[in-house]
């Protein structure tokens, strides 16, 4: 797969990879040996019918092809980018074994990139059923809502989308960077849902604007929430407050929602200074360090507790981070931030850590070396720590049940929550995951909603 | 009115124009009961909000005294609209052209001083103004709310930019508040973490006042 250089690519926004021509593509679906068991369909979380679109790339149909892939996967644009496949369908390739397993992703995004420059090649969707008279409100419009939205629309019924920013996408739009997944991709992949019938209202904050209970007592027969984890966690240590110490959401959103990277064309800039410590281990921190290299920052870290081994960020990000030039201080962990006396921060004291017994995750503890504090010189911070489920559905809404991190409790194989009528799906009950599981929830809770409206 | 260069936009629009994106209501509402007597004190362009608040503590059996101050004559207004609803209205200006010459804290101060006794002071406005009106009721030990302004970017608690410290915890102002208990407020912090783009709000206004001058 073609890709940029580290060096030119860690000083602009575009993506890494620079996507299959079209003999790389029939060369790589060619690999697949189309085996009876198809255990790749089976690892998909969505059970995307993967040797069908694989086989119409490789014999040129790529209509085919998109039909195959669209079937099951209505994002296959944003899916063929952020999906682990390397954990997911390519885990279960059967040539994992032997060579590699089959390119998967890089086939999907091949397809999903290939229909959205040909539109005109593609045959006219097929009609949707008669309208059932139901009508179902999703609440968000990120990979979760988008897929329940899209499932439920193809059944007949009246889908009215209500996502609280102005634009839809919900992480895909705030949280991903640009370079990891175009805007202008997720915006497609809306409208693609939107153009299937679902209405899409934006500024529409449920809990502030509408409670669920208005929407269920005044016009909607059923609910699904897909509102994420958007709430974002700090460390809690002193001096936290200081000029130049973000969250991960604030500088990511300010960064690829509001495009501080073309300041002052957008009036939403970010204060990145020369030293940036990231601090966290996952995607959400490898986006962030990311970030902050592209937006000028000289020298940046991802500072975490644990070695490089229990990193849960993806390989591939964290290779493209190091590539990057990137400094990975493993085994350290904030204790507390200090300001230069005029309220910016400039200096981050750290203790070294040790790995221990594991814990409950079943990674190794990390445990303080005493005695071993030092001091970062940095001019800003950007906390990483992970997200919850931001409070304000679940305290706006009676009869909902939550555990103690915030999630919404719901059936797993179905998103059936113990509030009549009421769905739920995606990060909001796992707290923050993938997209791709959003998008299984999104898909399992469609079905379960549909057979309830229907009387099944 | 207009401070910056997205208030400055805002100004040149028309009745019919549009914007891109509303929503709303966001944060808590101001909790309005019949506290007995409640002095709402607003800072310049803070009327707008105080009004409101005004009206529904009147319309809850309140005696209502209001203070409304600015800088100088231009810059009031609503003035009859905040005497309706209030049993008392004093108006300031620090520079005198109109009113009672001075700063919002003094008539604040005498009616604390006086027989009145006063159950709640609302003071919005300018960071500085409303420390100030904290600093002036602590020490008569009266209740006192703000209405905390500090920068936001979605207003729905998603990102942390509008943290402020109140007796000691971290709050997100735009869904824990946005008002809190005045006498708690790390005023300090607040007013350096609103500073935090001086830098960029006077590059996006000279980029604009010199593409305006292009196209004028």
């Amino acid at each position: 797969m073609p890709r940029q250089e580290a060096a030119v690519r860690a000083k602009n926004f575009k993506e890494v990879a620079l996507g299959y021509t079209p003999e790389m593509a029939v060369e790589e679906a060619s690999r697949c040996i189309q085996c009876p068991k198809r255990p790749c369909v089976e690892g998909c979380p969505v059970n995307v019918d993967i040797p069908e679109f694989i086989k119409a790339v490789r014999e040129g149909r790529m209509t085919d092809a998109v039909i195959a892939l669209k079937n099951k996967n209505a994002l296959p644009g944003i899916c063929g980018r952020v999906c682990p496949q390397e954990t997911q369908c390519e885990a279960k390739c059967t040539l994992l074994k032997q060579k590699a397993p089959v390119a998967i992703g890089r086939l999907e995004r091949y397809v999903a990139d290939w229909e959205r420059q040909n539109k005109a090649a593609m045959p006219p969707a097929a009609p949707l059923p008669k309208s059932t008279g139901k009508k179902v409100a999703v609440i968000g419009s990120g990979p979760a809502g988008l897929t329940a939205a899209a499932d439920l629309v193809k059944k007949g019924h009246s889908v009215t989308i209500f996502e609280a920013l102005h634009v839809g996408g919900g992480v895909l739009m705030y949280g991903i960077p640009e370079f990891r997944l175009p805007k202008e991709i997720v915006q497609n992949e809306v409208n693609f849902v939107k153009s299937l019938g679902a209405d899409l209202v934006l500024d529409a904050v449920v809990g502030k604007c509408d409670t669920i209970d208005e929407l269920l007592n005044n016009d909607y027969d059923a609910v699904f929430l897909g509102t994420g984890a958007g709430l974002p966690m700090f460390l809690n240590i002193p001096g936290e407050n200081a000029n130049g110490i973000y969250s991960a959401n604030e500088w990511l959103t300010r960064t690829n929602l509001m495009k501080a990277y073309l300041f002052p064309n957008y009036d939403t800039p970010l204060k990145v200074g020369k030293k940036v410590a990231v601090i966290g281990g996952g995607n959400v921190a490898m986006d962030g360090a990311r970030c902050a290299l592209r937006l000028g920052a000289e020298e940046v870290y991802i500072v975490y507790r644990r070695s490089e081994a229990e990193l849960p960020a993806r390989r591939e990000e964290v290779g493209n981070a190091m590539e990057e030039g990137i400094i990975f201080k493993f085994l350290t962990n904030p204790t507390r931030f200090l300001d230069d006396g005029k309220g910016w921060v400039n200096g981050m004291e750290c203790i070294e850590m040790e790995l221990g017994e594991p814990d409950a995750s079943g990674r190794r503890r990390p445990i303080a070396k005493k005695g071993s504090e030092f001091v970062m010189k940095i001019d800003t911070a950007v906390v990483a720590l992970g997200t919850t489920p931001n409070p304000l559905i679940a305290s706006t809404t009676e009869g909902l049940k939550t555990t103690s991190h915030g999630t919404v409790v719901a059936d797993e194989s179905t998103g059936k929550t113990v509030k009549d009528r009421v769905w739920a799906g995606g990060d909001i009950v796992t707290g923050a995951a993938t997209v791709i599981s959003a998008m299984g929830a999104g898909k399992r809770a469609a079905a379960d909603i549909d057979k309830y409206l229907m009387g099944k | 009115m207009e401070v910056g260069k997205t208030t400055r936009e805002l100004g040149l629009l028309k009745t019919g124009d549009s914007i891109m994106s509303l929503t709303g209501p966001l944060g808590l509402p101001t909790h309005i009961e019949n506290y007995g007597t409640v002095v709402c004190v607003a800072g310049g362009f803070a009327v707008a909000p105080i009004m409101p608040i005004a009206r529904a503590m009147k319309q809850a059996g309140n005696k209502v005294i209001s203070i409304l101050g600015a800088r100088n004559k231009e810059l009031i207004f609503w003035e009859d609209e905040l005497r309706s609803v209030s049993d008392k209205l004093i108006v300031t200006t620090d520079d005198g052209t109109y009113g009672r010459k001075g700063l919002v804290t003094e008539p604040l101060k005498e009616i604390l001083e006086s027989r009145e006794k006063v159950n709640l002071v609302v003071a919005i406005g300018p960071s500085i103004m409303m420390k100030f009106c904290a600093r002036t009721t602590q020490p008569f030990g009266v209740k006192t709310i703000v209405s905390l302004n500090p920068i936001m970017v979605d207003g729905t608690g998603m990102c942390g930019c509008c943290r402020v410290v109140v007796g000691g915890q971290t709050k997100f102002a735009c869904v824990d508040g946005p008002d809190f208990d005045a006498h708690q407020v790390d005023w300090d912090l607040l007013a350096a973490r609103q500073r935090t783009y001086v830098e960029e709000e006077k590059k996006a206004m000279e980029n604009w006042q010199c593409q305006c001058g292009k196209h004028s």
